[in-house]
């Protein structure tokens, strides 16, 4: 059983290493998006749960998983998605967030029940001059994850990543 | 199999699917970019809704079909889309009308089939849920807005609405099979949910200022795979590709 959980925390830490497809700052861990490794015998099986239904990364994401773990010698990996409890920002690391905000990205503010109700977020800061005077541009941005903002100060459009 | 269950899925992965495609079909004909994007956005979510579903409809029935089959390899009378969702994209009223008097709908649904008592059901609205309270925003936001604007965007709303009401009674029947599963707490009431329905729709297009067509004749069929004209010339276009090459992988 050692070697066994041993092997499993190998696991995780190389998952730590593989990158958000579309946000390549993050990685999928600090995303929250991986649930659960379990092994038996030299089968792998990854636990996933997806952060929008339709989003197009989490093709790429299964792809990337399997990937690096067959890299590092595991060959039997199979890749399960788990639709509950739904993926919430809630999950994403404080670690995660910080590197969203260097990244350009103004990442989730507060917890996700409150925002999906109302949906406007106040006070977004504007991750170039950090500026709390913005506004909404659109709740739809480059990808399902985030929204539009500008910043009404430095006049810089930018993307928040919204809470759900 | 248990096909209460099969049916169900499939006639909400219908209605998702060909609704996504439709909005799909607007991509770079919105009227300004962030709403272009805003469209693509809800058509990405209610794809990911349909394969969902389209999945379950498929696990259920275990005859190694997957959603993709289920998808590609229909026809238009094995398609169980509710027919307001084939309806064509006019103009850009016209669109938000139709997805309005869709997402009054299938928010509530997604709230109450949250506990569902199947646990695939449940999931699947776990995360709808999220998704749709943003599009049910958004296509209320554009109904104020349109209704607010000038003549010409309000009359072109009201067509919409005149023309569309009378696709809505379908989204509410249901048959004994759908009301054995309302009685089991697998799916919401379709009675409550049209409670809720007509609610919010009244709600929103008395702020907007539109009249809500008095109750007349209402269309009914897609649920039985009876459609317009209008879903076989878009299934074709849909399916063209995986008709074509069989062996495509992509």
């Amino acid at each position: 059983m050692v070697t066994q959980d041993k092997k499993i925390n190998e696991l995780w830490e190389l998952i730590k290493e593989v990158p958000d497809p579309e946000i390549p700052v993050l990685t999928l861990t600090d995303l929250g998006i991986v649930r659960e490794i379990t092994m038996s015998d030299e089968k792998v099986e990854v636990t996933i749960t997806p952060t929008y239904t339709g989003c197009p990364a989490m093709k790429v994401f299964e792809e990337d998983i399997t990937a690096k773990l067959n890299e590092s010698g595991y060959k039997q990996v199979s890749i399960k998605t788990s639709l509950s409890p739904a993926w919430s920002t809630d999950w994403m690391s404080e670690e995660g967030k910080e590197k969203l905000m260097k990244y350009g990205i103004s990442p989730p503010m507060g917890s996700s029940d409150k925002s999906v109700l109302t949906g406007i977020v106040k006070n977004v800061p504007c991750p170039q001059c950090k500026s709390t005077k913005t506004e909404l541009v659109s709740q739809f941005g480059s990808t399902p994850c985030k929204a539009l903002y500008q910043c009404s100060d430095c006049k810089e459009p930018f993307d928040y990543f919204k809470c759900i | 199999m248990d096909n209460a269950i099969y049916n169900y899925a499939l006639r909400m992965g219908d209605t998702c699917l060909i609704l996504s495609h439709r909005l799909a079909e607007r991509c770079s004909n919105g009227p300004f970019l962030e709403e272009d994007i805003a469209m693509t956005n809800i058509s990405l979510d209610l794809l990911g809704g349909a394969d969902l579903f389209l999945s379950l409809a498929a696990e259920v029935e275990g005859e190694g079909r997957s959603a993709d089959d289920l998808a590609y390899r229909r026809n238009e009378r094995q398609y169980y889309n509710h027919l307001l969702a084939e309806r064509p994209n006019k103009n850009f009223a016209h669109v938000m009308m139709r997805q309005f008097l869709h997402d009054a709908l299938l928010h509530p649904l997604y709230t109450g089939l949250k506990l569902s008592k199947n646990e695939h059901l449940a999931g699947i609205a776990e995360k709808g849920v999220k998704e749709s309270a943003y599009h049910i925003r958004h296509s209320s936001m554009w109904i104020v807005r349109l209704g607010k604007g000038t003549d010409d965007s309000k009359e072109k709303l009201q067509d919409a609405l005149d023309d569309l009401w009378t696709y809505t009674g379908e989204m509410f029947e249901y048959n004994d099979e759908e009301a054995t599963l309302a009685k089991d707490g697998v799916i919401p009431s379709f009675e409550e949910l049209k409670t809720t329905w007509l609610k919010t729709v009244k709600e929103v297009f008395n702020e907007a200022g539109l009249e809500v067509p008095k109750d007349k004749w209402m269309a009914t069929g897609g649920r039985q795979g009876v459609h317009s004209e209008f879903l076989g010339h878009m299934i074709a276009e849909m399916q063209y590709l995986p008709r074509a090459y069989p062996d495509a992988k992509w």
